[in-house]
C-alpha cells in the first residue's frame, strides 16, 4: 500500500495492537473527538461479480444468499426479480405470497440481531442476550419451512422452490404471537428507559441533506427523515396487498434508528400473519426456459435498505453481467458524516446504527496524529460501556426493566 | 506435549477471526454464547486477543487480503492451539472456489506457517450451533482419545439439549 | 415526482442523449456519451431530485459502459444512465463524486476491477483489491479468466 499524504494511515493491524498493518476503519482523533475517517475494504471481497458470470441463471441465487449473511433472503430475491424482468416472467400469486413471508421473518430476527448488538455495544448485556433468545425461534420458523437457518435457498427464477406447507401455518401464528409480546416488552424498556434517552439521543447524527448526498437508504435513511422503502415505492412480492405502513423519524440520531428498527419488526410480524391467512392456492413456481437477450434491474428492501441488482443477458445461459449492491455499500460511507466531530466512545455506536455486517463493526480502531494507534476495538467497547455508566450514574437511575423472562 | 492437550479440556478459550466470509458463520458463532446454547457452562469463552485463546475459530475463504492477517494470527496464538476451520468456506472455499481473489482454503494457509498445525473442520452453511459445539468436543476427544470422562460427560449435556 | 411528471421532465434533457429506452414497467435506460455523463446526472440529482441508487461498469468488449443507476422514489422508476466509453486504450470518464458523495467507493471500485479512471475524484486510490494485487490486472475486463 502506497504512503498516503494523509494523517490516519499506517494502522495498526485487525488482530494484534503490534502489527503494522491496515485497520478496516481508521479514525484519526484529536483529544476525543473523531476528526477523520478512512476506510479500507478487500478483506471481504471475494470476486463474486465475476464468479456469476461463469454460473447459470438458475445457479446465482445459491451464490447470491452468500454475499451477506443476515440479508441472505433479499440478494437472491432481487436477483430473480431483474431476470424476471428481462425474461417477462410473472412468478404465481403464492410464490409472491411465500417470498413476502419468507422476506419478512427475516427481517424480524435481523432487527433483534442489531437490538441486541446495540445493547452489546453500550454495556446492556443483558438486552444482547434477550433479543439473541427471542430470535432464535424466527430461525427455527424459518428452520421448518426452508431447511436452514439462513441461505435459505428458495427463490428461484420463477417462483419459489419450496412451498409452506398449510399445515405449518398455525404454528408459525402461534410463534409470532409469543414473539409479538416479547418485542413489545423489549420496546417498551428501550424506549421508556431514561438511560438509554440520555445515551442514544443525540448521538450519530445523520442529517438529512448528508443523507441524501450519500444515498442512504433503509433504517439508515428512515432514521433520519426520508421516508423510502422499496416495498411501498415499487412493490414487489405481496406487498402491493398487505396493510402496512412506512416507520420513519426525523431526528436522525441512533435513538431514531432503535425507535424505526422496533416499530418495523412489529409491521413485519403484521405482515406475516396477513400473508399467511391469505395465502392463495396454487403452484409456487412457472417454468422458465430461456432467458433472453436485454437487461433489467431488481431491487428489494432489505433489513439494512435496499438491495440492488442490474442483471444484462445476451441470450445465453449465464448473466454476462451481474451487478451486486448491497445496501451496507451506501450506508456504510455515511458514517463519515456522522461521526466526525463525536465523542470516540461513541464511534462503535454510530457505526453499529448504520447496521453494516458484524464483522465490519469488528474492524475498527482510533490512530493520533502519529499514526499510533490509541485505541483498538476491545478498547472502544469499554470506552463506550464506561460512558453509558457514568451517565446512569448522572441521572441515579434504577436498573432497566426487563419483566417476563 | 501430551500435559500440555490434556489442560487444553479445561476450558477453551477461543478466539474469532473472519478471514472473508458472509457473517452467517460468524453470527452463529456468536450465538452460542446467547442463552439457548451458552458455551460459557462449557467453559468456553470468546476472548478478545489471540495471545489468550486455545482456539482459533476461523470462518471465510482466505480472501487474499485476509491471508497474511490468518497467519500473523497464527503466530501468536499460543502453542498447542486448534484451528477449527468453521464453515463450508473455511473447509474449502466452498462456492466461492475459483474466485480470483480467494487465496485458498483455511487449511492451506495456516499450513504455509506450520505444517503441522492441528486443524478441525466444521462443515455446514452455515453450521448449526450445536455442530459447532460438537465439532469442538469432537475435536478435543480426538486428541486425547484416552480421556473419556470429559466426552461423555459433555456429550450428554449436548443431547440432553437437542436446541 | 409522478411518472408522467418524470417522463416530461427527462424529455428536457433529450439534447445530450443518444437514445432514450423506455422498458415495460418502471425503467428507463438513457444512452449518452461519456462527455456529457456529468450534465445528464446533474440534471437527474440536483434538478429532478432522484435519489442515487449505485454504478455498474461493464466490459462491453469493444467500449466500456459505466451505468449510473438513479431511482424515483415517488414512482418507483429506476432510472439508468448508460455512458459509453469508448478509448479502450485508456478509458476515462468525469467523476460524480463531486456532485454526490455517495458515488466516491463505486468509482473507486471501478477504477480497481475495469481500470476506468475517473477524472476530477478527490480520491481514486484502491479499494476493495489487495494491497498486493498486480497492477494492471482488471478482474472485470472479459481477458481476465476466474
Amino acid at each position: 500500500m502506497k504512503e498516503s499524504q494523509r494523517k490516519s494511515v499506517l494502522a495498526v493491524g485487525p488482530f494484534h495492537p503490534l502489527q503494522e498493518e491496515m485497520e478496516f476503519f481508521q479514525l484519526t482523533v484529536d483529544g476525543e473527538k473523531v476528526t477523520d475517517v478512512n476506510v479500507r475494504l478487500s478483506y471481504n471481497h471475494r470476486g463474486i461479480e465475476k464468479l456469476s458470470e461463469t454460473l447459470q441463471f438458475d445457479q446465482v441465487p445459491y451464490l447470491v444468499s452468500r454475499v451477506c449473511g443476515i440479508c441472505s433472503a433479499s440478494h437472491p430475491l432481487a436477483y430473480v426479480q431483474a431476470v424476471e424482468e428481462i425474461a417477462g416472467v410473472k412468478p404465481p400469486d403464492r410464490a409472491l405470497y411465500v417470498r413476502t413471508i419468507i422476506n419478512e421473518l427475516e427481517r424480524i430476527h435481523s432487527h433483534l440481531l442489531w437490538v441486541g448488538l446495540g445493547g452489546h455495544f453500550i454495556g446492556y448485556d443483558t438486552v444482547f442476550m434477550w433479543a439473541w433468545k427471542y430470535r432464535e425461534p424466527v430461525l427455527d420458523l424459518l428452520e421448518e419451512i426452508t431447511g436452514n437457518r439462513n441461505n435459505y435457498g428458495n427463490v428461484k427464477v420463477g417462483g419459489c422452490r419450496e412451498d409452506i406447507p398449510d399445515e405449518l401455518i398455525p404454528k408459525i401464528n402461534q410463534e409470532l404471537d409469543v414473539i409479538e409480546k416479547k418485542t413489545e416488552m423489549l420496546t417498551k424498556a428501550v424506549l421508556d428507559d431514561p438511560v438509554l434517552h440520555a445515551r442514544l439521543k443525540g448521538v450519530g447524527i445523520l442529517k438529512k441533506d448528508d443523507a441524501i448526498k450519500y444515498a442512504v437508504t433503509g433504517p439508515t435513511a428512515r432514521g433520519s427523515g426520508i421516508a423510502i422503502d422499496v416495498r411501498r415505492d415499487d412493490p414487489y412480492a405481496a406487498y402491493a396487498d398487505l396493510d402496512w405502513k412506512v416507520i420513519s423519524q426525523p431526528e436522525g440520531d441512533v435513538f431514531a434508528k432503535a425507535v424505526v428498527r422496533l416499530l418495523e419488526t412489529f409491521e413485519s410480524i403484521k405482515m406475516v400473519r396477513q400473508a399467511l391467512a391469505r395465502l392463495p392456492k396454487g403452484p409456487v413456481a412457472v417454468d422458465v426456459k430461456e432467458i433472453p437477450p436485454g437487461e433489467g434491474c431488481g431491487h428489494a428492501e432489505a433489513p439494512r435498505g435496499e438491495t440492488f441488482h442490474y442483471v444484462r443477458s445476451d441470450g445465453g445461459n449465464r448473466p454476462v453481467r451481474h451487478k451486486i449492491r448491497a445496501p451496507s455499500y451506501v450506508n456504510v460511507p455515511s458514517f463519515k458524516a456522522s461521526c466526525i466531530g463525536a465523542d470516540i466512545a461513541d464511534v462503535t455506536l454510530t457505526l453499529a446504527a448504520v447496521d453494516p455486517c458484524y464483522s465490519c463493526t469488528e474492524r475498527i480502531a482510533v490512530v493520533d496524529g502519529h499514526n499510533a494507534v490509541v485505541h483498538d476495538y476491545e478498547e472502544l467497547l469499554r470506552l463506550s460501556r464506561e460512558k453509558t455508566a457514568l451517565i446512569k450514574k448522572e441521572i441515579g437511575a434504577p436498573e432497566m426493566k426487563l419483566e417476563g423472562c | 506435549m501430551d500435559w500440555k492437550l490434556w489442560a487444553l479440556k479445561k476450558s477453551i478459550w477461543v478466539f474469532h477471526v473472519n478471514t472473508g466470509a458472509c457473517n452467517n458463520c460468524d453470527i452463529e458463532i456468536v450465538n452460542l454464547l446467547t442463552p439457548k446454547f451458552d458455551v460459557e457452562r462449557f467453559g468456553i469463552k470468546l476472548v478478545g486477543s489471540p495471545r489468550h485463546a486455545d482456539a482459533l475459530l476461523v470462518t471465510g475463504v482466505g480472501t487474499r487480503q485476509a491471508a497474511k492477517r490468518l497467519q500473523e494470527v497464527y503466530r501468536q496464538t499460543a502453542k498447542p492451539c486448534v484451528v477449527f476451520c468453521t464453515g463450508a468456506c473455511a473447509c474449502g472455499t466452498g462456492i466461492f472456489e475459483g474466485a480470483y481473489h480467494v487465496a485458498g482454503p483455511v487449511d492451506n494457509i495456516v499450513r504455509q506457517v506450520d505444517p503441522n498445525a492441528i486443524i478441525a473442520y466444521v462443515p455446514g452453511c452455515p453450521p448449526k450451533p450445536q455442530a459447532m459445539i460438537m465439532g469442538v468436543v469432537k475435536a478435543l476427544s480426538a486428541l486425547q482419545p484416552k480421556e473419556k470422562y470429559a466426552t461423555e460427560r459433555v456429550e450428554q449435556t449436548v443431547v440432553a439439549n437437542p436446541g | 415526482m409522478q411518472q408522467n411528471e418524470l417522463n416530461r421532465q427527462l424529455s428536457r434533457i433529450q439534447a445530450k442523449l443518444t437514445g432514450i429506452d423506455r422498458k415495460a414497467g418502471n425503467r428507463v435506460f438513457l444512452s449518452c456519451e461519456a462527455e456529457n455523463v456529468y450534465a445528464v446526472c446533474r440534471f437527474l440529482f440536483s434538478e429532478l431530485g432522484l435519489r442515487f441508487v449505485i454504478s455498474t461498469g461493464i466490459d462491453a468488449t469493444d467500449c466500456f459502459e459505466v451505468l449510473h443507476h438513479f431511482s424515483n422514489d415517488e414512482s418507483g422508476c429506476v432510472v439508468t444512465v448508460k455512458a459509453f466509453v469508448r478509448n479502450r486504450e485508456s478509458p476515462e470518464l468525469d467523476s460524480i463524486t463531486p456532485l454526490i458523495p455517495g458515488a466516491e467507493w463505486i468509482e473507486r471500485e471501478m477504477h480497481d476491477l475495469l481500470g476506468i479512471t475517473f477524472r476530477n475524484h478527490p480520491n481514486l486510490e484502491r479499494l476493495i483489491l489487495a494491497d498486493d494485487w498486480p497492477e494492471g490486472v482488471y478482474p472485470l475486463r472479459k481477458e481476465v479468466q476466474t
